[in-house]
């Protein structure tokens, strides 16, 4: 019922109207070497939306998180963050940018040689001049909102994945970013910890009217919180839409990889001789 | 049967292999020289923005000098007593055992105190600057700290190369004071050298700005040479494991042949009569 009506409300929003795009890329290309990774790919991120990018390993999704971030130039195409082209912005603006972005890393990428409280603490103390005790308050502010106050004396070598993570997110938020940008937030997690950074995600996207981008492939938990999901392969969006409508999609590889099948247009062989005469060869 | 001209295009074709070996191999050497003198200007351009934050250096300096502290101490008194020794079996023999104090220093002072400090500094302290940035890259710290908008260069580059350019030279001064210790110990202790006419002898031909002030200055090059290395191999380590694991070994062999090869150079340019 819910989600129903988060669907309703996001297929208006995505039709027209109420929010705009925060982020927006416009046939993006991109490439390693002679590799193609990205092949004119346009997504479009809704303010206030929780969109998923969903696609195989290798597909170029992390890529795209880089492409927003400006850690990556596109080959050709333009990607927009709240209106700025990222791939002109000069480093201070680049960086300035940076101040209003959230990114949370796959292995949580906390510092390990600062406990739970400096590394919430970190951007604060870099970007801003408050005085320790307001930095206190507010460290405790976003290790409370992700459950892990009673944490902040452990390093980071004492803390289990889910923990890391959560407080690699209470970092990502502690400059109240506008976007905030998920890469594989849900592998390798146990169900508890699956089921708090799920709850996290849509709690604070809602609570603190951000922007949430989540890669992953990970079908369930992505379906269960997000507003829109765009799935990739080949370096090309084969297919978007709201979870819902993706379900019925008519789309065999999207179908496959939705229903997570080990035979369609992605063939469970690798391409191989004939079995028989393979065999009868030797 | 192949024809001759076709024998002899066979025949050339190793050749050009080894050829082709040989310039991808210079041509990636010198590319890898430019990065590095690149990775160099953008650190010095990002130290005056470690000044104002002087703690995050002093740290460094505890991890790379401090903590290098014990295998210089125990070295330099190993080196001091083996050379008081081996001077003192020579000099006696022209009934010079009195010069004992000044050969001891001298060897110190100009060669053996910058160069086993940066040997020993590359090994123990050069090897951990690379390892942790290797790591911290790999961990994806560096590219966390990138997306929070603060420059790993400056923020994490730029306060290790300063602490290892100032330990450096304090730790070869270390060294040089203990090895002329234990020089002393094994001399005038053990094996009946005049205390008198070694300090004084001693005092007497070392010359501060000739001897001391020229072993500092190698001690500050072998500073900047080895912690430059070790920055860079570890910011340019493939990020995993056995990239890292090979960005510390060759932190380690590369900062030591280019000791030991700056050593001569530096000696020419500043006792040579070329």
């Amino acid at each position: 019922m819910r989600e129903g009506k988060r669907d309703a409300d996001n297929e208006a929003a995505l039709t027209g109207g109420r929010h705009g795009n925060l982020v927006e890329l416009h046939g993006v290309t991109f490439g390693y070497g002679m590799r193609c990774v990205l092949d004119g790919v346009t997504l479009r991120f809704r303010r206030g939306c929780v969109t998923a990018i969903m696609g195989p390993s290798g597909t170029g999704k992390t890529t795209l998180l880089r492409l927003i971030g400006g850690q990556l130039k596109a080959d050709r195409g333009q990607v927009l963050v709240a209106g700025q082209d990222v791939g002109r912005l000069d480093r201070e603006a680049l960086y300035e940018l940076r101040k209003r972005m959230g990114v949370l890393f796959q292995s949580g990428a906390l510092f390990t040689g600062l406990d739970v409280f400096d590394n919430v603490a970190f951007p604060l103390r870099e970007h801003t001049r408050l005085p320790e005790s307001m930095i206190r308050d507010l460290v405790l502010m976003k290790l409370q909102a992700v459950g892990l106050r009673g944490a902040r004396h452990l390093m980071p070598g004492e803390l289990s994945g889910g923990m890391a993570r959560r407080v690699a997110l209470a970092r990502a938020i502690a400059l109240d970013p506008m976007v905030i940008m998920y890469d594989e937030p849900f592998t390798g997690q146990d169900p508890i910890t699956l089921g708090v950074i799920m709850k996290l995600i849509r709690l604070l996207n809602d609570s603190l009217g951000l922007t949430s981008i989540i890669v992953s492939h990970d079908v369930q938990e992505v379906a269960a919180i997000s507003d829109y999901v765009y799935l990739l392969s080949g370096g090309r969006v084969v297919a978007e839409g709201t979870p819902r409508a993706l379900r019925e999609t008519a789309s065999p590889w999207a179908r496959q990889f939705l229903g997570g099948l080990p035979d369609g247009p992605v063939p469970f062989h690798y391409p191989a001789p004939d079995y028989a005469a393979d065999l009868l060869a030797g | 049967m192949p024809a001759r001209g076709d024998a002899g295009r066979d025949a050339s074709v190793p050749s050009l292999a080894w050829l082709r070996r040989l310039g991808r191999r210079v041509l990636a050497f010198c590319s890898r020289l430019g990065r590095a003198n690149l990775f160099i200007l953008r650190v010095l351009a990002g130290m005056p923005s470690v000044i104002p934050r002087f703690h995050l250096v002093m740290a460094q300096i505890y991890h790379v000098g401090v903590l290098s502290l014990a295998i210089i101490v125990f070295s330099a008194l190993n080196v001091g007593m083996v050379l008081g020794l081996q001077m003192y079996n020579t000099l006696v023999n022209f009934d010079a055992e009195s010069a004992l104090g000044p050969v001891v220093a001298l060897s110190l002072v100009r060669e053996l105190g910058p160069v086993v400090a940066a040997l020993l500094f590359a090994g123990r302290a050069g090897s951990a600057l690379t390892a942790e940035i290797g790591l911290m890259k790999a961990t994806e710290q560096l590219s966390s700290m990138e997306m929070m908008a603060v420059d790993p260069v400056r923020r994490i580059v730029a306060p290790r190369l300063l602490a290892g350019v100032l330990a450096m030279p304090l730790l070869a001064i270390i060294f040089c004071a203990v090895g002329i210790g234990g020089g002393y110990f094994v001399g005038v202790g053990l094996l009946g050298v005049d205390e008198g006419a070694f300090w004084s002898q001693m005092q007497d031909q070392v010359d501060w700005s000739e001897d001391v002030v020229n072993g500092i200055i190698k001690s500050v090059v072998f500073g900047v040479v080895v912690t430059w290395i070790a920055v860079f191999e570890g910011y340019e380590s493939e990020p995993t494991a056995e990239g890292v694991s090979r960005a510390t070994t060759r932190s380690v062999v590369y900062a030591s042949l280019a000791v030991l090869f700056l050593d001569f150079v530096l000696t020419a340019l500043m006792f040579g009569a070329f």
